[in-house]
This record gives structure tokens, sequence and C-alpha cells, in this order.
């Protein structure tokens, strides 16, 4: 099926089961432990085998030497994979940092050996056995002090380097009001509750993996071009995932290694990254240092907005896409987004929820914040005023749906906005100092290609499979809606098979794209099927209504399911996008709110309340929608308040590599968050009118809360996470 | 890890001497800071002795009025003991201040006690540690510190002892009562208990190779009002940047101890003179000497507010 | 005092000690009874061998998750003699003769327990990962509160009772990177309500 045109009216329109507030589906199975994630794989046929990975000690240098011999003669050791005996090894497409190091370490924690054991225990025993001589070399660990050595990053799909509209530079000379601040945003980890984990089983030639990855495609894709092999002899299988974050998003060393050790053992083997070795050896999101300046007359009008960042990478690795937000968000006639990559050997950087949109309204949300205050401004009615209905760099392109000013002032008024003191430092509670603070959100709403194919039994089933993932986005449930909406079925009557690389091919879950592409390859597999019943049942497909387990036309009714008397009908199809994309901007837009307190004498911070009030084209589940715009504001208060890869910037590594040091917010730090969606179909989006939530509630979050604690105390806090050391020198003095 | 043995005695006298008998012997009670670290291969034990079957976990009164906690007590029993919560009530405070309830659930008295620094050089063996592997130097020196202690540092180490129930135990004055191989009984005071790192880190305790902690006794109560307040980014289940234990008579007098500045509990007896002129009085006694790193030493300001919001609350 | 009789105590000693060339040492194996989700189960194990182990590798009970195996997520929680616990962070020889209850034993699909069910309306999970420790952490959680064991968040140290704060400051040991709190939270007021009748 094309989709070229917006959406006219069609059976999703119906919503007797889309947009309702139903139960997941796969709850029954997640609150059991009874649903099987990569590491649960077990086969009391197949002798598995347990891998352990061995991490480079150092951050960059080369292996001058490695002794296995008494890993080797270790207690039930099968076999111990270096880069000695591995093969030759690619790296996929997506990724760009080796599975496997050697003779170069090219960052810290690569792993350097993967040890195969009868057991668990024997495996990680004798990986401590590995004898490493490294040579170290002389390596880039710190961003600020690379920063001057940046240059602009290729071009690419997901990568602007630059964006410009009018004479930025000229303007901001001119502009009455301004401000030229710089901000900081830290390395950040998904830490996923779930590991990188995979069962690789071999049967001659064919390599299957029970993994944990968002995207079958690119993990088919990426597993046979590391390893050499046929993509047609990879059967990936990820039906749970616990957790991704964009951290998973293609095959990662656990899944090369744990390839290569059952290739060498001769037997399935699972290999699961220790949580110590997760933050170093795979990917995080980057660093940013952001440059932003803003010019506006003495109305607020901003006249000239200017957005740069630099990040680091690994050599061939992407930029960190920060300014990309600030092209969509506000008005103004004089633009320039730049991007500057500096190359670090840090462990590779990479997309987490929300990449470019995350740090990058860390920053932006925070000037513009500082930007009202020099106006004298209330931070929503400046916002409200920069609003722009069109693509400010090319204004005859339309927002498909921009709802942000709705966003805004409904915001306002659910939170008690007027209640604020806009004068910092004058509320007290207590022994707290009580703020409020706020932040538009924006992200992008892309739609990519997606098939699926449905299946009608004698039973009256549907089933629905498709390549798509749940890395706990409620993939299973909205699609399951979706097909039951266009069968006029029950939810109970569809069942959902998802994460086979052997179903038909989606674009798995990632960049906030996942919900609108499965949900239309699955809306046209159904209309396909709806084809076939009705040619099966002797009706004209366009005339016959769907409905209560009934086809109708006319005054004739058929049970759906005669349709499959005769035997099972299955249809397959999927969605090709045109240049839509081109004609309208299609995002997502929200706005934050929050109170904070911050005691008077620690200057610990506690967000107090929060709300973010939502604009997303058609929520298909909003139980699930919600959950995923507050996990969006929780990860947002991490990223404000604790969250942050500590570098040693001497021996080159994430210092804080467990869920220890890298804190996350646990329950005592997030109080009950408020979500309200505003009413929205996208018709230019995809044919349910939907897209997607699962990035846009941390955009914005993180600045929200910085407001609110500069709102609370009077101190600015530019650097991340907004420590209690960065605001004491500014608290008022001891009681 | 490495393959070890494993025996579960039935009197502390055994354990003590299947501990002294056994090369590579370590005692392990609820095992949670232990066996995290066998994973990381910085403790490689050869023996386990398992210290459960002990029966030391029960909480007695003494003679002199006080208590005597067996060293198997549960944080969780501790901090919910009747007697602690209405007579040494810091102590509760600081046993809840810290983990989690999991974690609490399983960790003893003695354990926490002993639990190691949670410096995350310590924790890396790729990395030098003087603690961890004596001699090898400190990463931390020049390295991510923001953790890490202010007073009581040497050029070897800056590690800081991570327990809170140990800053309450200080300022109650808790003994700790040992056994040893030989049958030889001890009793250490907090003061003496834990070390400071010197030119020696990998010793975080006075104790003697082999010596099994049996109990630690509280003296007969103080009275006072008792404040134990722990400061942290995230609101639970994290160290302490900083924290204080205080128990504060109605004339202003007391005792205070803090956490997360040093290689033990810090509390200087002398400076708790001043406690009636005030936090920062106080502080500047406490805080002599102080050696913080460029990434910690804001934790000389916290130490000293968190006091002053600590003696607010003992007011109030 | 030392009460534990000799019964009690077991060993676990490689047969042969002289026999542990370097680097090549055997695994020392012990044998262990557990009662697990009310089934006796008997196991031969590496000294070595977590709980966490034991009940995912064995037992094939994979409900309890391995988060971090480190006891700094919560997510394999298990009710061991009515106490929950990190399953990780403990050795299953230490266990002998325990009761030991895991996600698996609390309910089952079609036969959920309360907690199970609450999650699942309040939409208290996302991933799915760490929610058998959630649940596990959160049926313990409860009965704490009854038993009037007093948390970090309890205002008076002498009067425990429910209240959201409490079960925020309780639940903290179980780490939910989807950010499920407040529907974690909701779904214990809920079963803490429907007790109470």
């Amino acid at each position: 099926m094309k989709f070229d045109t917006p959406a006219g009216a069609n059976p999703i329109d119906r919503l007797k089961v889309v947009g309702k507030p139903t139960d997941r589906i796969d709850g029954p199975r997640k609150t059991t432990g009874t649903a099987p994630y990569a590491n649960d794989w077990h086969d009391p046929q197949s002798r598995l085998a347990y891998g352990y990975v061995v991490g480079a000690g150092i951050g960059k240098g080369r292996i001058a030497g490695m002794d296995v011999s008494r890993a080797e003669a270790a207690a039930g050791v099968l076999a111990v994979v270096t880069a000695a005996n591995a093969g030759k090894l690619d790296r996929g497409a997506f990724y760009v940092a080796r599975a496997l190091a050697g003779p170069d370490v090219d960052h810290y924690h690569q792993a350097v050996a993967l040890v195969v054991a009868e057991t668990f225990e024997q495996a990680r025993a004798a990986a401590a056995l590995v004898r490493v001589d490294y040579v170290r070399s002389e390596g880039v660990f710190d961003l600020a002090a690379a920063k001057d050595t940046a240059v602009a990053p290729k071009a690419g799909p997901f990568v602007s380097p630059e964006a410009k509209a009018g004479d930025f530079e000229a303007a901001f000379a001119t502009a009455p009001v301004r401000i030229d601040e710089s901000y900081g945003t830290p390395d950040h980890a998904h830490a996923m509750m779930e590991p990188h984990a995979t069962v690789a089983s071999w049967d001659g030639d064919r390599l299957t993996l029970w993994t944990a990855i968002q995207q079958m495609n690119w993990g088919v894709r990426d597993i046979a071009k590391t390893l050499g092999i046929a993509k047609g002899n990879v059967r990936l299988v990820s039906p749970f995932i616990g957790g991704g974050f964009g951290g998973k998003g293609t095959i990662l060393s656990d899944a090369v290694l744990a390839s290569l050790g059952a290739r060498a053992a001769g037997r399935p083997v699972k290999v699961s990254l220790p949580r110590p070795l997760m933050f170093n050896n795979v990917t995080h999101r980057p660093a940013t240092i952001q440059r932003i300046r803003i010019g506006a007359g003495p109305d607020g009008r901003i006249t000239a907005i200017g957005h740069e960042s630099w990040s680091g990478n690994l050599p061939d690795g992407p930029p960190e896409t920060a300014t990309e937000p600030t092209r969509l968000l506000y008005a103004g006639p004089n633009r320039l987004m730049r991007m500057h990559l500096a190359r670090l050997d840090l462990p590779e950087g990479g997309a987490m929820r929300a990449p470019g949109e995350a740090p990058g309204m860390m920053a932006l949300e925070i000037a513009m914040d500082e930007m009202a205050e020099r106006l004298g401004m209330d931070p929503v009615a400046f916002r409200v005023l920069n609003d722009t209905q069109v693509d400010p760099e090319n204004p005859r392109r339309p927002f498909s749906r921009r709802q942000l000013v709705e966003c805004l002032r409904r915001g306002a008024e659910l939170f008690g906005w007027e209640r604020r003191v806009a004068k910092p430092g004058q509320v007290r509670d207590g022994r707290w100092l009580v703020g409020m603070g706020m932040a538009s959100a924006i992200r992008g709403a892309p739609v990519m290609r997606s098939a699926a194919r449905v299946r009608l039994d004698g039973r009256g089933m549907v089933t629905v499979e498709t390549d798509m993932t749940d890395i706990g986005t409620g993939s299973y449930t909205i699609i399951a809606q979706t097909a039951a909406e266009m069968m006029g079925l029950p939810l109970d009557r569809v069942v959902v098979r998802l994460g086979d690389s052997a179903y038909p091919e989606s674009p798995g879950s990632g960049g906030q794209w996942g919900a609108a592409s499965s949900t239309a390859g699955v809306y046209a597999a159904c209309v396909k099927l709806r084809e076939a019943v009705a040619r099966r049942l002797g009706f004209n497909a366009t005339d016959a209504v769907f409905e209560d387990g009934q086809v109708r036309a006319g005054n004739r009714s058929e049970p759906l399911v005669r349709a499959a008397a005769g035997g099972e009908l299955v249809a397959e199809d999927g969605v090709e996008y045109g240049d839509l994309a081109e004609w309208f901007a299609l995002q997502t837009f929200g706005a934050h709110f929050v109170e904070v307190g911050v005691d008077v004498d620690t200057a610990e911070v506690r967000v107090r309340r929060m709300l973010a009030v939502c604009a997303a084209g058609r929520i298909l589940s909003p139980k699930a929608a919600r959950s995923q715009i507050i996990g969006g504001m929780t990860m947002g208060i991490g990223a404000a308040l604790m969250e942050e890869l500590a570098v040693d910037a001497r021996r080159g590594f994430f210092v804080n590599h467990d869920l220890a040091g890298y804190e996350v917010p646990v329950h005592a730090d997030i109080p009950d968050l408020q979500v309200s969606f505003l009413d929205e179909i996208d018709p230019a989006a995809s044919p349910l009118k939907a897209k997607g939530v699962g990035e846009l509630g941390i955009s914005g979050a993180a600045a929200a809360v910085a407001n609110a604690v500069h709102n609370a105390t009077g101190v600015r806090v530019r650097d991340y996470p907004v420590t209690l050391d960065k605001l004491l020198g500014g608290m008022p003095e001891a009681a | 890890m490495k393959p070890f043995t494993y025996e579960r005695p039935g009197t502390p006298a055994e354990a003590a001497a299947a501990a002294a008998s056994t090369p590579g012997a370590r005692f392990i009670a609820g095992g949670t800071n232990l066996l995290d670290l066998m994973k990381l291969q910085v403790e490689t034990p050869a023996h386990l002795v398992d210290v459960n079957g002990l029966g030391l976990d029960g909480i007695e009164p003494t003679p002199e009025g006080g208590l005597r906690i067996g060293a198997l007590v549960s944080n969780t029993d501790l901090a919910a003991d009747a007697r602690v919560r209405k007579d040494y009530a810091v102590l509760s405070r600081a046993l809840l201040a810290g983990a989690s309830g999991q974690l609490r659930n399983r960790a003893t008295t003695a354990g926490n006690l002993l639990q190691r620094t949670r410096c995350p050089y310590f924790y890396d063996t790729a990395q030098p540690c003087n603690k961890r592997r004596p001699g090898s130097g400190c990463a931390a020196l020049d390295g991510v510190s923001r953790q890490l202690a202010v007073v009581g540092s040497s050029e070897a180490c800056i590690a800081t002892n991570p327990s809170d129930m140990a800053v309450a135990m200080r300022i109650l004055d808790a003994t700790v009562e040992t056994v040893d191989a030989e049958g030889t009984r001890r009793r250490i005071g907090m003061a003496d208990f834990h070390r400071l790192p010197d030119e020696r880190p990998e010793l975080d305790t006075t104790l003697r190779p082999g010596e099994l902690v049996t109990a630690v006794t509280l003296p007969k109560p103080l009275g006072g009002a008792h404040v134990y307040r722990k400061v942290r980014d995230r609101a639970s289940y994290a160290f302490a940047l900083v924290s204080v234990a205080a128990v504060v008579r109605p004339d202003g007098t007391g005792r205070v101890a803090f956490g997360g500045l040093a290689h033990k509990p810090w509390r200087v007896e002398a400076a708790e003179a001043d406690l009636p002129r005030g936090a920062r009085a106080v502080a500047e006694g406490v805080l002599a000497g102080a050696r913080p790193t460029h990434e910690n030493a804001f934790k000389l300001k916290l130490a000293e507010r968190t006091l002053g919001a600590v003696l607010h609350q003992a007011r109030a | 005092m030392a009460c534990a009789s000799a019964a009690t105590a077991m060993a676990a000693m490689p047969t042969g000690t002289s026999a542990r060339p370097a680097g090549g040492e055997q695994p020392v194996m012990a044998k262990v009874g557990l009662t697990v989700n009310g089934e006796r189960r008997e196991l031969e194990l590496d000294t070595r061998t977590s709980l966490l182990d034991a009940a995912r590798e064995h037992l094939h009970l994979t409900g309890s998750k391995k988060g971090c195996d480190h006891g700094r997520c919560g997510a394999c929680t298990m009710l061991v003699d009515g106490r929950r616990i990190n399953a990780c962070l403990t050795l299953a020889v230490m266990y002998q003769g325990s009761e030991i209850t895991t996600i698996e034993g609390l309910g089952q699909p079609g036969d959920l327990h309360p907690m199970q069910a609450a999650f699942i309306r309040h939409d208290g999970f996302q991933c799915g990962f760490c929610t058998p420790g959630q649940i596990c952490s959160s049926v313990a959680v409860l009965r704490e509160i009854e038993a009037g064991i007093p948390s970090h968040a309890t205002a008076d140290l002498g009067k425990v009772a429910f209240s959201e704060d409490e079960v925020r400051e309780r639940m903290s040991g179980n780490i939910c990177r989807c950010g499920a709190y407040p529907n974690i939270v909701a779904a214990i007021r809920e079963v803490h309500e429907g007790a109470r009748g």
C-alpha cells in the first residue's frame, strides 16, 4: 500500500478498540515472569554453554600479548575466542565500534576475549585467568579539551551539519535583547534493566540468535555483515526486550561473541554482558557542549536564533544532533544551526531516547528561560509569542499538525502556572525553597516502511506477524488494537507475534517511529485480508463493514469466521511512504511543567509535581501512551538531577560503570506525574493518523526541572546534572 | 570468582578456628558486599565460613543498661527493634537511610561494619588501587573523586567508608566484641575499630586476621534528640555525599559524627564542645586539616550546612 | 548463644584438596535442598552458584531477572523465608531448608496474585524486565508495613502506616528504567486498600 496523500476516513476512525485505555495484552506474561527474554531461553535438549566477556583494561592502545592458556586449561572451559582465532570480522552498518578488540584497543572494556565453559561460574572464573599485556597509547578523552579540533560532521539521513536562514550574524549583532550562553550535557547511559544478551546456536551454516535488539532488520543485516555470512542464513528472535532506549538498536558485542563462541564450542552459547561492562563496552548518549545565541526585539519576538553543538565520537561515529529541534521549534527569520564533531577515544556515542532533541532541548529550553527573564516576559508567553505554524527555514512547508501553543496554554492552566512567582528565590515551604519551571517539547514523527502478515483461522482468530519489537512501548497491544479494529473483532480474538526476523519486515522500535509505522503495516495487511474475506464471502470489499465478528453489506451479514471455513486466509502487505514529509513538517509537541523543592540547607533537589501536555496525533492506547510519557519524564528528571557518566580523562573511561555509581531515578525521586493528551488526529502522519510518543516525554523535561531549580533558588546551572554542589554557592546563608 | 570450599559451623569458636586453619578463608554472613566483590575478582577467597548458623542473631539488654547486638542481627531487625527505635533512634535512622529493603533484610550488623569502600577504582581491577592491590597506586587522587574523602586521607588512598550504621555506632560509643581462633575475646571501641588509610589502606579495620565479630554493644541510652541526616543526589538507595549523626541534649550540648567524609566515621570529640555555638564553629574543628580534591571540596561547605540543618531539626 | 546443632552444619570440601593446579581449580560441588514455590527441590550445585542462578539456570525458573547481578537494581528480588532479598547477592548453598517464593510462585496467567492483576490494571510496567522483582517487593512491602517495620520515610519511628511516600521509599531498591513508578505506586495502593476491604 502506498501512503502518499493524507489519510481519509477509514475503519480505524470507528475507535471501537483503537484509542481505548486497554490493559496491555502481554501483561499476564510480564507480571508472572513467563515472558521469555533473551537470556531466559533454555532448551533441555541443547546443552547450552555459557560465555563470559573479558573487557579491555585500557582506554586506547594495543594488545601486545595475550595468554589464554590458563583460561583454556580451567575447569569446564570449551573455547576461548579472541581476535587471534575469531577470523575476519567486519562491522555492522550502524554502530562503528568493533565487537572484538585486537590488536588495537579502541575503547575501554572493548571485548578482548570470550571464554566459553560448561557453566556460568566456570566461564566467569576462567575469564579472570586471561592475561593481556597492553601497550597504551595517547588517547583523546576530554570533550572540552578536544573542542577546538572538532570539524563539521558528514551529512547523513539523520545528520544536517549546518542549517541556515536569513543572516544570523547580522541580525544577532543588532538585536536589542540578546543572550549568548554555553551549556553542557554529560554522557548518559541507557541503563536499560535488561543487559545485552544473546543465545546463539548454529545449525550448519544457519545461525539463530535469541537476542534483545530493537530493530530486527538492522540486526540481520549487521550480524551477517560482521560475520561475513548470508543474510538468508540468519534468524533473530526477540519476542521480549527488557528496555532499549536506543541502546539495543542492532546487534552488539554479545551477539557477535555468542555467535563466535557457539561456533568455537559447537554448542549453543549464552552471553549476557555483565552490568559493570555495559557502560563502557556498548554505546551511550554522547556529551555535548552547546552555544546558544538568541536575539529578540523588546517586544519579545525572536529575530535571530543560533544553536551550535560540539560532541565527540570514535572515528566514523556520528555527532549528537543537538541542534535539530531548534530548526523547527520557534519562529525567527535569521537562523544558524551548526554541529561540530571531535574525535574521541571514549566508548561509542550512539542514539539514546530522543537523540538530538533530548540534549538539545536541555540547552535550548534553559536558554529560552533565560531570554524570557531578560525580556521580563513570562516564559510561557514568550514561547507562545514565538510560535510558528510553518517550517522557519522553509515557510512554504507547514506543519501537518502543530498544537504547541495549545499544549502550553492547557499546561499552564492545569498546573496553576499563574501562581508562579517570577522573581526567583521567593517561595518557602518549611526548609524547602520552592520553584516552578516549564519547557516546550518537540520531537520528530518519522514513519518508515513496515509490513505485516495477518491470518484468519477456522476458529475466527486473527494472528498478526511482524518483526516489529515491543521494548516496553506497547507494540503488542496497539498492533492487536489495530487488527481488532480493522477486522471488527474484540481484542481477545487477536494474537500478536513479534520480534522474529522470519516475519515481515518492520522498522522496529526507534526514533519514535515504531507505533505509527508498525500499525500502518498491520493496517495495510488487514485491508488485504478484508478483501480476501469479502471475496470468500461474496461481498464487494469496498462496501463490506466488519463489525462485531460479522461482515455486512446491504442487508446481508455473515460471520467473519465463515470466511476461513475452507482454510486459513492469509494476507501480507506493508506501507510505503511517498513524499508527504517534504510537504509537511511532521512533529509531535508538548509542554512540561514542574515544581521542585530545593533544601535550603543542603541544596538537594526533589521534584514535587510535574505535568506534561502532549499533542501527538491519534493516541492509539491512552494507557500505554501515558506510560511512555511518564517514562520519558522520569528519564528527563534523571538527566536533570543525577545522570552523568563520569569521565576519567587521564585513563579514558567512564568510571561509574555500575548501577550504584551511575544513578538513575528510583521510586523515591518520582512523585505522581500527570499527563494530558490533546485531541488530535494527523492525517498526514499515517493511515491511523497517529504519531509516536516514546521520545516526546523526555524532550524538554530536564530543562523544565532546571528552570524550576532556578526559579526556586536564583542559581542558574548550565552544566547538567543540576546537583547540589553546583547550587551550594548560591544558596541563602545557613540558618 | 574462584572455586571455594564452604562450611557452616555451629559455634563462633569453630568458625574462628575454621577461618584460621584454612588458607584464604573468609567469613560470610549476608554476603551482600563480599559476593559483590567476589564477582568482580576484588575478593578471591578460597574458603567461605558461613556464620549464619552461629546463633548470633539476638539483641539483649546488658547489665549496664545498654544493648548487646548479635553480629548477625539483620539491618532490618536492628532498625525495627523497639528498644533501638526508642532509645537509640539515631541508629535506626542511620540503618534505614542505607541501602534498600532487600539489602537490609540480608545485611548484618557485623557485615555492615566490615563493608568495604565504594570507591569506583577499588571496584575496577584494571585500575591501580592501593587498597585492593597495595603499592599499585591510587587512581582516584587525580581521577573521579566527587564521592571520596576530604579528611583523614593519605597520599595512598582517599576512599570513604560507606556505612551509615557505623556513623551512628560511633556517636553512641559502641563497642565491637570479637573472638579469635584461640578463643580470645576482645572489645574494640568504635573509635578504634576503623582505621585511617595512612600508608596501609588495604586495612579497613583493626581486626586481626581470622578474628570474628560476635556482637556490638551499646552503652546505656544517652537521651537527647537523635538525628541522622543523609545527603545524596537521589532520594534513596544511594551512598552518602555527606551524612551527619547527632545526639543533642536540650541544653545544646551533645555529640556529632559524619559519614561520607573519611575512611572511617568521622568524629572529632574536641569539636563537640562547640555544639552550642552552632554548626560553623563545630565544622571548623571537625574539618581542620581537610585535603579535598577539586571535585569534592563542596563537601566541606555541605558538611557544615548539613550539620546546621541537623541542629535545627534537633532543636525543633 | 550458639544453638545450631552439628546436624545443621554442612561442609563442602573438595575431595583430594591437594590437587589444586593454579588456574585449573575444579568446582566445589555441594548439595542443597530448597523448597521453591511450595515444591521441594534437591540440587547439587557449584558452591559459587547464586540463589538467582540456581533458580534461573538449574530450576529453569527464569521469572526472576538478572539486571545487574550486584544488588543494585532489584530485578532478582525473591521472598526467602517470608522476606524479600536480592537473590543475586547470595549463595544458593546458604539456603539449605529455606522456603523460597519467586514470581512464578505468586501467580500464573489465568490465576494471578492480586498484586500481579493490579500491576496490569495500572500499567505498572513497560518492558517488563524489572516487573517480577517489583511485584515480589511490593508484596513484601505491604507485609513490612503491616508488621510495623519502619523506613526512612517513617516520620515517627513508633508509628508505621501506609502512605505513598512510604511505598516510594520502600520500593526504591527496585529500579524501573522505563519509569513506571507512579503506576506501580497506584497498583500497590489498590492492593493495600483491597486488603483493608
